[in-house]
């Protein structure tokens, strides 16, 4: 099993060597291929993660590293998957093969700074981990060259910059927080500082720890940080806005459940989950009225994963085995919800030239196959059951109702409603309602061909959607066993 | 009686108080040039500061830092940046709404803010005077002040490297001991992220034919 993790963290890197210089048919077939095995790979390792773990060199996987690989190696499969239908509309212009070549590169060592930011051992190696997918995701966002994408790639870069060089003041004071007990020459591993757990001083490892939940917050999107999130998730190409959305947000949200670990052992529980508790609501607030009045489909997702951000961070603040785990199920499907969505409405923006949401009518006409697809999506997004963003959001009501704050979960429950309002309504509105009124037909509506994407970018979605399935009907016994250790391990009981 | 200083003690602090001093320096000068330059002093007294701590506590890996620091943030940076000036031909850094002496005062409450916070924390350093971590914190702080006052893309850059230069100054305090290797991948990644901040600032130079972010009021809501 130990080569598969050493598989998982150089394929996706070879990748980037290969179509960095290869023709774009060959970067294509490369980054397809590095994406379907390392989610074989990543799923391959649940049953290793969920009982006992692996460790080879510096590289670490235990449950919760587990859960958050397997996220980042699903969105890259069906990213890279989708993307060779997208890039394939733009295929003969001019510049055509050196922007595959960037894009493809950039897809792949994106992919692969996050599968390494979970699999290593070490505070500062995630650190380094994390920085890594920053500047990556920064080029990429800006790729498209346009005055609103350099826009949005300026404050993405300096917002997480910022955020990240507070995650280092972090990184650095629970350095000095384990040297009290390891002495000067330790490299910050995860395990060690679990070992060390109420010995570490208190005080350092409270302020460590909030400057971990704002510096990696910032980039998790956790509100008040959260203002990059939207622009740079509306102005990247749609797969990599799937891949911010899906995963990059998840994995920077794994930095701030390290420091949960480490902190709640140090500590006790009550603090570092009543810092989560604040930040969850706060975004879970915020987000839910931002979309509740969006114009735009990509920021309406974009504030969706705010708010799904926020949902993480309350679960873990319940403190119940119950919620934990729900969280983490959570991770999963957020995965598969928001990256299809991102590729639905991905579709439906290049179908009708145009992001705003009261441009887009009728395109169930339009687009018979995607158009469903999409709005399935959002449903799925919106937690309807029987997907599994349905099952997680009802384990982590269940568990806070269960738990000592209750009264946080009633309000858990009320805010995603509200955004449930906003999201089903804004794509309902989007497919199903017709574009035969006069206005509209003069915005150019009507003379939108029906044209269906290939088979390349409907294919992903329809796996997203039968894995939201199996993981909202009957999530194999390897998966929960994995979620169970995973919330063990937030809980204190895995070492 | 308080006890008198070592004379270590009182050259480490009197380096913390120019490093916090350059970082107010940034804050009002309005030449973009004077800016990075006054960027090159910071980082050339974070290595120096490194090179005492070095020879006086007997750390050698400090050394290797304080060079890699020197050759990195010294020359390699600030030549980066200076170039890229000399490219865009702008000189005036983008004022914001605050008045120049308002900027100075929210820096030294901010500033302020952080250097007696730090007081209550009670950490305690084998290596460096716990006031130098005070300074750490301020220098971070007055660092967010620049970023938030100025409205260009090169003050904000040089306010996000200073930012590191705070963070770097308050790893001498708490983790002068931290692994060598882990420090070199912290300055490569700066480096990486010194290309990346670059290469944007050419984009959005090349896009709006201005270094001036006040423009950037496209994407809202």
């Amino acid at each position: 099993m130990g080569d598969l993790l050493i598989v998982l963290a150089v394929l996706p890197f070879a990748a980037v060597v290969l179509s960095a210089v290869a023709p774009p048919a060959v970067g294509r077939a490369c980054t397809v291929a590095s994406g379907v095995v390392s989610l074989g790979c990543a799923i391959a390792l649940v049953p290793s993660a969920a009982h006992g773990g692996l460790k080879v060199g510096f590289l670490r996987l235990d449950a919760l590293a587990g859960v958050f690989v397997l996220a980042a190696a699903f969105v890259y499969a069906v990213t890279s998957v989708y993307a060779v239908g997208y890039l394939r509309e733009d295929e003969g212009e001019e510049g055509f093969t050196r922007y595959a070549r960037r894009f493809h590169a950039g897809l792949n060592l994106f992919a692969w700074s996050m599968m390494c930011a979970c699999l290593v051992d070490g505070l500062a190696l995630l650190w380094i981990g994390v920085e890594i997918t920053t500047v990556v995701s920064a080029l990429l966002v800006a790729i498209d060259a346009t005055e609103d994408a350099s826009e949005a790639a300026w404050k993405y870069v300096l917002l997480a910059s910022v955020g990240l060089g507070i995650a280092l003041l972090g990184t650095i004071v629970m350095y000095y927080a384990g040297s009290t007990v390891f002495g000067g020459a330790y490299d910050l591993s995860i395990t060690k500082l679990l070992q060390a757990g109420g010995r570490l001083p208190h005080t350092p490892v409270r302020l460590a720890f909030v400057l971990a939940v704002v510096g990696f917050g910032t980039k998790a999107g956790l509100v008040p940080m959260h203002t990059w999130l939207p622009d740079a998730h509306a102005e990247a190409p749609t797969p990599v806005s799937a891949m911010l959305s899906g995963s990059l947000l998840a994995v920077s949200f794994y930095a701030v459940l390290r420091y949960f670990q480490v902190a709640r052992a140090a500590v006790g529980p009550v603090f570092p989950q009543r810092v989560l508790l604040a930040f969850g609501v706060a975004s879970l607030l915020l987000a839910a009225l931002y979309v509740l009045d969006q114009h735009d489909v990509k920021r309406l997702l974009a504030y969706s994963s705010v708010e799904h951000m926020g949902i993480l961070a309350v679960a873990v603040g319940f403190g119940a085995p119950l919620a934990s785990a729900g969280a983490l199920l959570h991770v999963l499907a957020h995965a598969a919800a928001k990256s299809n969505a991102f590729m639905g409405a991905g579709v439906l923006a290049r179908t009708y030239r145009t992001k705003e949401i009261s441009r887009i009518r009728g395109a169930m006409e339009r687009l018979p196959v995607s158009a469903p697809l999409f709005l399935v999506a959002v449903f799925a997004l919106a937690a309807l059951p029987p997907f599994g963003i349905f099952r997680s959001e009802f384990q982590i009501v269940a568990g806070g109702l269960g738990s000592t704050r209750g009264g946080w979960a009633a309000v858990l429950v009320a805010l995603v409603t509200l955004a449930f309002l906003g999201l089903a309504t804004a794509a309902t509105r989007m497919v199903v309602v017709p574009s035969g009124r006069p206005r509209l037909r003069s915005l150019g509506a009507a003379a939108i061909p029906v044209r269906e994407p290939s088979w390349w970018m409907i294919t992903p979605v329809l796996v997203g959607l039968a894995a939201l399935v199996l993981l909202g009907v009957h999530p194999p016994a390897d998966l929960t066993a994995l979620l169970g250790r995973g919330a063990a391990e937030l809980g204190g009981g895995g070492r | 009686m308080r006890p008198v200083p070592s004379i270590y003690a009182g050259t480490t602090n009197a380096i913390a108080v120019l490093v916090l001093l350059t970082e107010f320096a940034m804050l009002r000068t309005a030449l973009l040039r004077s800016q990075v330059r006054l960027y090159a002093v910071q980082s050339l007294l974070v290595s120096a500061l490194a090179v005492v701590v070095a020879a006086v506590r007997d750390v050698p890996e400090l050394y290797a830092l304080a060079a890699l620091s020197l050759a990195l943030k010294v020359v390699v940076v600030p030549w980066l940046v200076l170039r890229l000036l000399r490219d865009a031909d702008a000189e005036i850094a983008g004022s914001g709404t605050l008045s120049v002496a308002s900027e100075v005062l929210v820096a030294l409450l901010v500033g302020g803010l952080g250097f007696f916070a730090v007081d209550q924390l009670h950490v305690s350093s084998r290596v460096l005077p716990t006031t130098a971590l005070g300074l750490a914190v301020a220098v971070v702080g007055v660092s967010f002040v620049l970023m938030i006052v100025r409205s260009d893309v090169v003050s904000q850059a040089v306010g996000f490297f200073s930012l590191e230069n705070g963070v770097s100054l308050a790893s001498l305090v708490v983790a002068a001991g931290l692994p060598l290797i882990l420090e070199v991948a912290f300055l490569f990644d700066l480096l990486v992220a010194v290309v990346v901040f670059g290469f944007l600032m050419r984009v959005h130079h090349s896009r709006t034919a201005t270094l001036s972010t006040a423009a950037l009021t496209r994407l809202r809501g």
